[in-house]
């Protein structure tokens, strides 16, 4: 069946992949700096960043065997929303299963908050996704949705009392209305416009949160934020007011890890809902005009859709996926502060979405997490490691610009007769 | 759905309703006149034809009517209004739809799912009733996949319908640019240089196919082509445009024996 250039371009993918697993892992992982009586020491760790090494390598390289048969999707009837082939049914299946058990594991145990922090940048990245993804616009402000989401559900809380539910869809509203405020006049602009744009509003809206400190409490931003209930029940150490904890009514006690594994159910939960409803929306006739928009905008124009309507609803929507994301960080954290939402974090789920896979729901998740995974990654950005990073992304245009698990594209098709 | 409309009207040109008329059409870009004082007439239901030399303006004139461009001056009358500088997704929508010159498809996507874009604002656009699958949602793509798949059988695309754009044969490529512009249920459909890159066949079926349009659809036609052969065979009335001016105007027959029009074609090097 596949010939020798088949295999050729499997190898040349899997050692590409390879490489920038090395360039991503080693400096991140495989290089400590530690302080001993000698002064600052340069320690190699190689272990962890060789087996990811190897794991991708192999990975990649038995990948395209694993799934060929499985191609393409074909469609039975003129049915128009793609039933989801069987075989894929048990791998999502086996995949949430393994979601689910994973945080009563021990390596799952005691990577609780890292994994819960990759629920909310996958969220992030997800929403980034249908807008740079799907309809092609660059967003560099990103995290300024993120940060009107976050500070939608502190402020509610903080003032009116509501809860997380209450506020989760107040929070992408919020977020999504700023877009559409922010989007209107500057999408009917070149494309480049929304860039720099967008890059100011992340600056604007971090600043203005910075000095706005009778609303915001400035720099200290707002603390005491009440955490999201599982099924009403609070999954603090004591319930608010009159109600009763999920610990009591189950009976155990208390152990901060409870509440970690609760977040990281509710983190999931968002994840899921948001990957079903994306990837519904990109069959519909909007991600069909996303799609035919990004290849083609006269012929769009010809045809009568309106570009800037059809980049509004992308841009609000990913937007309104930030402002999810946002709630659901304050409400994990229990805090928010202005400079969590720094430029670096717009910089970050780019990041996310280019080396994912831009379009590519499945890439954006393994990108996120692992991105998220890597030690230290957000938190402790040393000026090397981003030089490294910059670089990944530069070698990532160049030889993969479709990313480390590009979508295959599931299409309409007619029946053949 | 696709009515049988009346009979083409067979009264004397000049009785039957305008379309679309055009005033003293200017465009310039910079110092360089690419039209200048186009006036032309069309009639409702006709088949109206632009000819002229390589870079006389033809184009230009199409850019201006779809609203790609902005006329410099005149006046680009359809449907009681002045349109021009209208945005041309507000003129499709009025029914203005046309091909390029060099086809433009969505190329990465499916023929079918090319005719469905095109279909975007006849459906059931709204967000939520997609997202929970209402049965008018259910109904309304249904609807947009049998008038795409009645589309493919009168193109004679049928067979190639699950095929990426971008893979067909150029013919199959115009064919496909030509029930992409049908399908959003247009009043005038402007055809650049349709037969351009055809063979004789294919260039006979085009024939057959665009007064086809004009009979089964009531579609007004405005044509761009080099082949002579097609334009006298299937037009009502000629525009011949040099250096962006118009050189005359009439039926085949007038315009073939007009010797402004012979000496313009016969001057011209590459004709
Ligand atoms: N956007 C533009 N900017 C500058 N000049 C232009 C532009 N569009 C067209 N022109 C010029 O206007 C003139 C007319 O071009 P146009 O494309 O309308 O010719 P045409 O009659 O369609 O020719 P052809 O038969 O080769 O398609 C040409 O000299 C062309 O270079
Ligand atoms: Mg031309």
């Amino acid at each position: 069946m596949r010939g020798e250039t088949g295999m050729h371009v499997v190898v040349k993918d899997a050692v590409i992949a390879a490489l920038v697993t090395a360039l991503l892992t080693i400096p991140l992982i495989g290089l400590r700096l530690n302080v001993e009586s000698t002064g600052l020491v340069l320690r190699t760790e190689m272990f962890w960043p060789l087996t990811a090494i190897l794991v991708v390598f192999f990975g990649r390289l038995i990948l395209p065997f694993i799934r060929r048969p499985t191609l393409p999707v074909k469609i039975p009837t003129e049915k128009i929303i793609p039933k989801i082939a069987e075989y894929r049914k048990v791998w999502l299946g086996a995949l949430l299963v393994f979601a689910v058990t994973l945080p009563f594991t021990p390596p799952g145990g005691s990577m609780l908050t890292g994994l819960t922090m990759a629920m909310i940048y996958m969220l992030l990245a997800l929403g980034l996704n249908i807008v740079v993804g799907y309809a092609g616009l660059l967003d560099l402000g990103h995290a300024a949705f993120y940060a009107i989401g976050a500070y939608t559900y502190a402020l509610l809380n903080q003032y009116y009392g509501l809860s997380f539910w209450q506020a989760l869809p107040l929070a992408g509203i919020a977020a999504g209305f700023f877009g559409i405020v922010l989007g209107f006049p500057v999408l009917r602009l070149r494309g480049d416009y929304l860039a720099i744009v967008t890059l100011g509003f992340g600056e604007i809206v971090r600043l203005l949160l910075n000095n706005w400190d009778s609303l915001t409490g400035g720099p200290d931003g707002i603390t005491n934020i009440s955490k999201p209930t599982l099924f009403g029940w609070e999954i603090t150490r004591r319930a608010r007011g009159e109600g009763e904890t999920l610990w009591q009514f189950l009976g155990v006690d208390f152990v901060n890890t409870y509440q970690l594994i609760a977040l990281y159910f509710i983190g999931l939960l968002l994840v899921v809902v948001a990957v079903i409803v994306i990837d519904r929306l990109s069959k519909m006739p909007v991600g069909r005009a996303w799609e035919a928009l990004r290849e083609d905008e006269i012929a769009c124009r010809s045809l009568g859709l309106s570009p800037t309507m059809i980049k509004l609803t992308a841009f609000s929507l990913g937007s309104m996926f930030a402002g999810f994301a946002g709630a659901f960080y304050a409400a994990y954290l229990g805090s928010v502060t202005p400079d969590s939402f720094a430029f670096i974090e717009s910089a970050i789920i780019l990041s996310i979405v280019v080396l994912g896979g831009m379009g590519s729901q499945r890439g954006v998740l393994l990108a996120a997490l692992t991105l998220t995974l890597l030690p230290e990654f957000a938190r402790d950005f040393a000026e090397y490691r981003m030089l490294i990073f910059g670089l990944v992304m530069v070698l990532m245009m160049i030889w993969r610009p479709q990313g480390l698990w590009p979508a295959s594209r599931r299409r309409v098709e007619l029946p053949t007769s | 759905m696709i009515t049988a409309d009346e009979t083409i009207l067979t009264s004397a040109r000049e009785n039957r309703p305008t379309m679309l008329s055009v005033h003293n059409l200017q465009m310039r870009f910079g110092g360089l006149s690419a039209v200048d004082g186009i006036n032309f007439h069309v009639k409702e239901k006709e088949i109206f034809a632009i000819i002229g030399p390589n870079g006389a303006g033809k184009t230009t004139v199409f850019n201006c009517i779809s609203g790609f461009y902005k006329p410099s001056k005149g006046e680009i009358v359809y449907g009681g209004n002045d349109i021009a500088g209208q945005p041309s997704h507000k003129l499709a929508r009025k029914g203005i739809v046309r091909t390029f010159q060099n086809v433009r498809l969505f190329r990465n996507m499916t023929v079918v799912e090319n005719l469905l874009v095109a279909q975007h604002a006849q459906l059931n656009t709204n967000l939520l009733s997609g997202l929970f699958n209402t049965s008018r949602y259910r109904v309304s793509e249904q609807a947009a996949l049998s008038r795409a798949t009645f589309w493919l059988n009168k193109v004679r695309l049928r067979d190639v319908a699950n095929r990426e754009a971008g893979n067909l044969s150029y013919g199959q490529q115009r064919r496909l640019e030509i029930a992409r512009c049908m399908i959003t249920h247009p009043k005038l459909l402007l055809l650049d240089e349709p037969a351009a890159g055809l063979n004789p066949q294919e260039t006979v079926a085009l024939d057959v196919l665009i007064r086809d349009l004009r009979e089964t659809c009531g579609v007004t036609i405005l044509l761009i082509e080099h082949d002579m052969r097609l334009v006298m065979e299937i037009s009502d009335c000629i525009l011949v445009m040099e250096y962006g001016q118009p050189i005359a105007e009439g039926t085949p027959e007038e315009v073939k024996n007009n010797p402004r029009v012979i000496q313009a074609y016969l001057g011209a090097a590459d004709e």
